[in-house]
């Protein structure tokens, strides 16, 4: 390691990591969201169950795990899209259980989503706009009055189109979202994220479904979020990706968090390897876990044929 | 596509024309006249005079009702008239719900056949809003009076529910075109039946053979043509108003706004079953309904293509891709669908007047029957149809009846506001 | 023929109440529609609302005519916050039922014999509009444009009324949707799980949307009472709602004339066809069918225009394809 070269936010992440104990719920110096008995169940399955889980603040924090381990439903629980059946997390020390999405949103955590939801029939530049926050133009009575709302419209403006060339979608800037190719747009969800400013930046699967040469672009803006002080955690299988940009790895299977460490010794982790191949690789399907998969793949469905 | 619907429309066209030279017959009479149907709980009254006089009580004409409580009498201009129902010659155990209402005025406009109605109660029933407190055998009789029409109405919303909800599980759509089915299917049989001159009894299984054809040929025509455009559900649920906007129409084009009836099974005298009365009819009605709703709900549960309609409601593209040919299955649920609904239209116009709105009336019924089950689930909308049949009718205990949709509608309401993925529905999956 | 009775019949149905209160109505249906995504399936409730708040108020109870104006739209805006706390966090296509569901509930009850003390039954209520009327500034005569146009004096002060309000809303919806409370709506449209991710609160605005809806669509009622000077309950169908689905789909749904254009055209053409068929019919050009038959005739095409407008041309007259809602799930 060139400890040198890194840049700040880099290495202050390492720092804080150091010699940090690699086991699951291990407590961080400064946590910015705290997990505690978050539980939701879809009938008889436990989708997650995590007991105890920290993010420190300006890391870059992966969550991983294999398929239907339960990633993007405790995404969901954290950011208020569905509710636990159990459990407490606080962000910043403040209760956030049964706190709506939109309120999660304003409080500075924000998260995209793995299958894009970059509004195709605004242009790059409105997206941008309705990403920030407490907008006066956005009740109704004010925004019949644009004296009231151009000024700060503006301003919002100049926000969005200083993401917008630092996203290198500049050019892109009157045309229809729907006109972005898959990985411009994961660009600008990411970016119109950003509008509000937030403090923790959640993810899921950023790089699912971007051509690899938007790819370590993509990976340098997430880089880049760090170093402007803000906390990402993120789902990814891309595991070279993983170990590129992350400071801390968290692992998932059935639900549970199993594992947690840096990077590079977390993958070679005898409990993440069997969670990855099924602990028991050699042998065949139990009836648990293949039905557990049918409902994984219907659960990937449901969400394709809503899109 | 563009020939798909030139064929669709086609084939509509050609309907236009069969039905053209039968149809003519049953036209609305030129000229102004006032006319009805006397009726109690949807049996026809016969025997009964009326009287009809100008503004200024210059007599213009009577009527006698005839075997199926249908009377007319024609005016010779638009304007206001006095209708006298003669109250000495209702049937013993009849009477009209308000006495002071036996002569109505109407208005009768150019060009018109005006309907007038008379609301008549049997006479040995408690009068309405008193039955409550009389308590004693004579309310429960009452109970379980309602018990069975509630039953009997349910069992009708059923059957048009389940077509509507297989039709909504398997492809999105909210069909607001389903009543239609209903009334297409009555007026199938009573085109058949009057004009053509068959017997109901065999009538009705030629409706119900072209009833399916035409929901097979819709599908294939029209709704999967629009499936294979990528046509959004919403457009496609709009596009099914402007199609029950344009069914509803053809059917009063053809047959006239006023009443019609079969040639059979029109008058029977009730049978009295313990504490309740009920026509034989209605007897058998009933037992056809449930007959093919088990027959329904086994064939969902054990056939292979039942199996396979219930996969693909689950999962189409799973089911899509486990080998079952979706759009196969699709096709048959809207020709079984349809089929179904033609049965419950047919069913329906034994027991109470066809008319071009006569499926309309109940398609809020078989929505809320559908909702309440849970959309989407054939099963659950046998239970939810049931449910909302039963309450329409024993809620008359408590409310007027003209209010008892008013009761079922509600509870449609809270029941979404408590338990949104209905009575057997299950909770959706956030993506 | 009469081809001079046809045109005018057909300019007048374009510019007259009807043209008015399905404006108002499809105007009401384009917030909620159009720019929010929303199946309000029930706006003829709203308008019932509207018509009866004006006609019980001041008929059954004597009231000042301004007083039912002010309960109506208190009314609109209390039925749009009851279906949409239930409906509204739950799948689309609940809401469309529940809304026809209420729509046909306040029929229902403004028809009961049980309450007709209050709202006169099936026959409805009258003598509420007197005065509307004392307030009208045309004097008595014929105003228009002969032989084409002719509107006595009250029908001109309904026109006057109804197509300021028309202009109104129209101009309040221009400035709302060009604002950034417009963009919120426009995007909720599309995703709303997008726009609860960015920090607004969903529900609110689509709750926004209903109401303001609902309230325009009342406005419609106003007009249809105050027209005819006169109320009855099944002029408030679920056909009605319909209807104006088919004038805001014709006219563009999502674009500030669309509704107005749509109605005015939709009118136009109906009675065109209308008073065309039945001019025909008498004067003998056409031998298959009866006048009676001619209304039928006019409700298919209102349903096979309404289909064909959606396969072929879902962004009606005025709607940008890239940006029309209906394809969205």
């Amino acid at each position: 390691m060139h400890a040198e070269s890194l840049p700040a936010g880099k290495a202050a992440a390492l720092k804080a990591f150091e010699g940090m104990a690699a086991e699951p719920g291990v407590p961080k110096p400064d946590p910015i969201l705290v997990v505690d008995n978050v539980v939701r169940r879809f009938g008889g399955l436990t989708a997650v169950n995590v007991n105890h889980v920290e993010i420190q603040r300006g890391s870059i924090t992966a969550l991983i795990g294999p398929n239907g381990a339960g990633k993007t439903t405790f995404f969901n629980q954290l950011t208020g899209f569905d509710t636990a059946d159990e459990g407490q997390w606080t962000f910043n020390g403040q209760a956030m259980n049964g706190v709506s999405a939109y309120k999660v949103a304003r409080k500075g955590m924000v998260r995209t989503f793995q299958l894009t939801k970059a509004l195709s029939k605004l242009t790059v530049i409105e997206n941008m706009r309705l990403g920030a926050q407490a907008q006066k133009g956005e009740n109704f009575f004010r925004g019949l009055i644009p004296g009231l709302w151009r000024g700060q419209e503006d301003e919002i403006t100049l926000q969005a189109e200083d993401l917008l060339q630092r996203f290198k979608l500049d050019a892109k800037r009157d045309d229809f979202a729907g006109s972005l190719s898959g990985g411009q747009r994961k660009l600008l969800e990411m970016a119109r994220a950003l509008m509000g400013n937030p403090e923790l930046v959640m993810l899921d699967e950023p790089m699912a479904g971007v051509n690899p040469a938007l790819t370590q672009s993509l990976l340098g803006h997430v880089k880049n979020l760090r170093e402007l002080g803000m906390t990402v955690l993120f789902v990814e299988h891309d595991m070279d990706m993983v170990r590129d940009i992350s400071d801390w790895v968290i692992v998932m299977a059935q639900g549970e968090v199993i594992a947690e460490g840096p990077p590079d010794s977390v993958m070679s982790d005898e409990r993440v390897v069997d969670a990855y191949l099924g602990a028991h690789h050699d042998a065949p399907l139990s009836a648990e876990e293949e039905e557990r998969q049918l409902h994984e793949a219907e659960a990937e469905l449901d969400k394709e044929s809503t899109e | 596509m563009r020939r798909a619907v030139i064929a669709f429309t086609a084939f509509m066209g050609g309907l236009i024309f069969v039905f053209l030279a039968g149809a003519s017959t049953a036209w609305a009479a030129e000229g102004e006249e006032v006319k009805g149907t006397l009726r109690i709980q949807g049996q026809p009254v016969a025997g009964v005079k009326i009287t009809v006089a100008t503004d200024a009580d210059a007599p213009v004409g009577e009527a006698t009702t005839g075997a199926d409580g249908a009377w007319k009498v024609a005016v010779d201009k638009a304007g206001s008239y006095k209708v006298t129902l003669d109250q000495a010659t209702l049937p013993a155990g009849k009477a009209l719900r308000d006495p002071n209402r036996g002569t109505l005025t109407v208005q009768v406009f150019e060009g018109n056949a005006r309907n007038v109605l008379f609301g008549l109660v049997d006479a040995n029933a408690p009068p309405q809003g008193q039955q409550g407190d009389g308590g004693g055998s004579s309310y429960w009789t009452r109970v379980a009076q309602l018990v069975f029409e509630g039953l009997n109405l349910g069992l009708i919303i059923a059957l048009g529910a389940v077509g509507l909800s297989l039709i909504f599980g398997t492809t999105g759509l909210t069909n607001f075109a389903h009543g239609e089915l209903l009334t297409i299917g009555a007026f199938l049989a009573f085109f058949f039946n009057t004009v053509v001159g068959l017997h109901l009894l065999i009538a009705a299984p030629i409706a119900l053979v072209i009833a399916a054809a035409l929901g097979w040929g819709q599908d294939r025509f029209f709704w999967g043509q629009l499936r294979r455009r990528k046509t959004g559900l919403i457009s496609m649920m709009i596009i099914s108003i402007g199609l029950a906007l344009f069914l509803r129409a053809l059917l009063l084009f053809l047959f006239g706004g006023g009443g019609e009836s079969y040639d059979q099974y029109v008058a029977q005298a009730g049978i009295q079953i313990g504490p309740i009365s009920a026509t034989p009819k209605s007897l058998i009605a009933m037992g056809i309904e449930i007959v093919v709703l088990i027959a329904v709900g086994l064939a969902l549960t054990y056939t292979r293509l039942g199996k396979a309609t219930r996969a693909v409601a689950d999962n189409p593209a799973l089911a899509s891709s486990s080998g079952i040919n979706v759009d196969r299955v699709i096709r048959l649920v809207w020709a079984s669908g349809t089929c179904i609904a033609a049965l419950a239209g047919i069913l329906l116009g034994t027991t109470q007047n066809l008319n071009f709105q006569m499926g309309q009336q109940v398609l809020l019924l078989m929505f809320a029957g559908v909702t309440l089950g849970g959309l989407g689930t054939a099963f659950g909308a046998l239970v939810g149809s049931l449910v909302v049949g039963m309450f329409v009718q024993v809620s008359t205990l408590w409310i007027p009846p003209e209010m008892k949709t008013i009761g079922a509608l509600v509870v449609l309401i809270i029941v979404l506001m408590v338990r949104p993925q209905g009575i057997l529905g299950r909770r959706e999956r956030i993506g | 023929m009469d081809w001079t009775l046809i045109f005018s019949r057909a300019v007048e149905a374009g510019i007259g109440s009807e043209a008015i209160i399905y404006a108002l109505a499809a105007i009401g249906l384009n917030v909620q529609f159009g720019y929010t995504g929303l199946l309000n399936f029930g706006q003829a409730g709203f308008l019932a609302i509207g018509a009866y708040a004006i006609a019980v108020t001041v008929s059954t109870f004597g009231l000042p005519f301004f007083l039912g104006v002010g309960i109506g739209l208190l009314l609109a805006v209390l039925m749009a916050l009851l279906l949409g706390i239930p409906t509204l966090r739950l799948r689309a296509d609940y809401l469309a039922i529940v809304t026809i569901a209420a729509a046909e509930i306040v029929r229902l009850v403004v028809r009961s014999v049980a309450l007709s003390d209050t709202f006169g039954g099936t026959d409805g209520l009258q003598a509420f509009s007197g005065s509307f009327y004392d307030m009208n500034p045309y004097p008595p005569g014929e105003y228009g444009i002969p032989p084409i146009i002719g509107f006595d004096n009250r029908s001109m002060w309904v026109l006057t009324v109804g197509w300021v309000l028309v202009a109104l809303a129209s101009f309040v919806l221009f400035m709302a949707m060009k604002s950034p409370w417009g963009r919120v709506l426009k995007a909720i449209r599309e995703d709303e799980d997008a726009v609860r991710s960015l920090g607004k609160n969903v529900f609110s605005y689509k709750m926004q949307a209903l109401v303001i809806g609902g309230v325009i669509g009342s406005m419609g009622g106003f007009i249809f009472a105050l027209s005819r000077s006169a109320v009855q309950p099944d002029l408030f169908s679920t056909d009605l709602t319909f209807y104006a689905y088919t004038v805001l789909i014709l006219g563009g749904a999502a674009r500030i004339l669309g509704p107005i254009v749509g109605s005015m055209l939709f009118w136009l053409l109906l009675i065109f066809i209308g008073t065309g068929m039945e001019e025909a019919v008498n004067s003998g050009a056409i031998t298959f069918i009866t006048v009676n038959q001619v209304g039928a005739i006019r409700l298919m095409l209102v349903g096979l225009g309404l289909m064909l407008l959606l396969i072929y041309r879902p962004q009606g007259i005025f709607g940008d394809k890239r940006e029309i809602s209906i394809d969205a799930r």
